[in-house]
């Protein structure tokens, strides 16, 4: 579609980060463990140190757990409601008075690994908004958003591409 | 061969043996909480059949993608390094049934002296197609090569 068919405050939106975030906990052992139990991941590079200080130089974290690393506790110290991790996509459901949401497509590119200890910090950039469409769930819109992570010291570790698709039934 | 052996051998049209897992309702929520996803439709059998419209509670996004990055390193070992992961959802994986992921090598490619394998995978249950899904993996081009060595313009995925 065109950004003619979309409102002017959305066009704004689009190819502009938004929400830069620092994250708030480091990358653990103990999730990517996690991580790997719930797949019964057994790759060596995980479980045996020895084997990844000879392979990647030291411990890293699965690549496809990239964003768990920027999903916030569900509550921490102040807080009164749960923080939304993407808050992009919320804003859309808000600003086209869509209630309903779902992800339908995900896209990951893997760059420099992610290493225990790491604290990684991240963007959000609207890439693309559709016109109405009608789909199985429901009358609503898809849009792109992208959300790059880089690592403290600003390397770029990874970029996901989600398509969402917010709809009323 | 050895596993690494194997995978330097990996040619266009190889398939990856399937891997079929029972899926619970604890499979659904383990993966739920390793991925730090609270949304209830994926712990709360009630709130996905009354909010969500669905039989029961499903396997959440980012579930998905950690159970592909374990099928293509199973196949690769631990120097298959991955360079892309894109998957389509187009159906809910429930507790209850086993689903099974199968994949075929679809291109082997160097470039810049890293050797890309292009898996094309799908996830299924019950004869439906839930997720469809394409990964790009760097493998070892030669002996000696290890593709978790790669930096800045050298890795190129």
């Amino acid at each position: 579609m065109t950004t003619d068919e979309l409102p002017s405050d959305v066009v704004a939106l689009l190819d502009t980060p938004m929400y830069p975030e620092a994250g708030t906990f480091p990358v653990e052992q103990g999730y990517i463990w996690t991580s790997c139990a719930s797949v019964e991941n057994g790759n060596p590079l995980y479980w045996d140190p020895r084997l990844a200080d000879e392979i990647t130089g030291g411990p890293v974290a699965p690549p496809s757990m990239l964003s768990v690393w920027f999903r916030p506790h569900h509550w921490h110290p102040g807080a009164t409601e749960p923080a939304v991790p993407l808050q992009l996509h919320f804003d859309l459901k808000a600003r086209f008075g869509l209630p309903e949401a779902v992800i339908t497509d995900y896209a990951m590119e893997f760059f420099e690994p992610v290493r225990i200890g790491d604290l990684l910090s991240t963007d959000q950039t609207l890439r693309s908004v559709s016109v109405e469409k009608t789909t199985k769930l429901g009358v609503g819109r898809f849009w792109v958003i992208e959300v790059s992570y880089r690592n403290q010291h600003g390397v770029l570790v990874g970029v996901d591409s989600l398509t969402g698709f917010g709809y009323r039934r | 061969m050895d596993s690494l052996s194997n995978v330097m051998a990996v040619a266009v049209g190889d398939e990856l043996p399937p891997l079929t897992k029972d899926v619970s309702a604890t499979t659904i929520v383990l993966g739920a909480l390793a991925t730090r996803d609270w949304r209830p439709m994926h712990h709360d059998h009630d709130f996905a059949v009354h909010h969500n419209g669905t039989r029961d509670i499903f396997m959440n996004t980012p579930n998905f993608a950690a159970w592909l990055e374990r099928y293509v390193t199973d196949f690769t070992g631990p120097y298959g390094r991955l360079g892309r992961l894109k998957f389509q959802m187009r159906d809910s994986v429930f507790p209850g049934a086993p689903m099974t992921i199968t994949g075929t090598v679809e291109d082997v490619s160097e470039r810049d002296g890293c050797r890309w394998v292009d898996v094309r995978m799908a996830i299924e249950q019950e004869q439906r197609v839930c997720v469809t899904a394409t990964a790009r993996v760097a493998v070892p081009a030669v002996d000696n090569d290890n593709p978790w060595s790669r930096r800045d313009d050298a890795w190129r995925p």
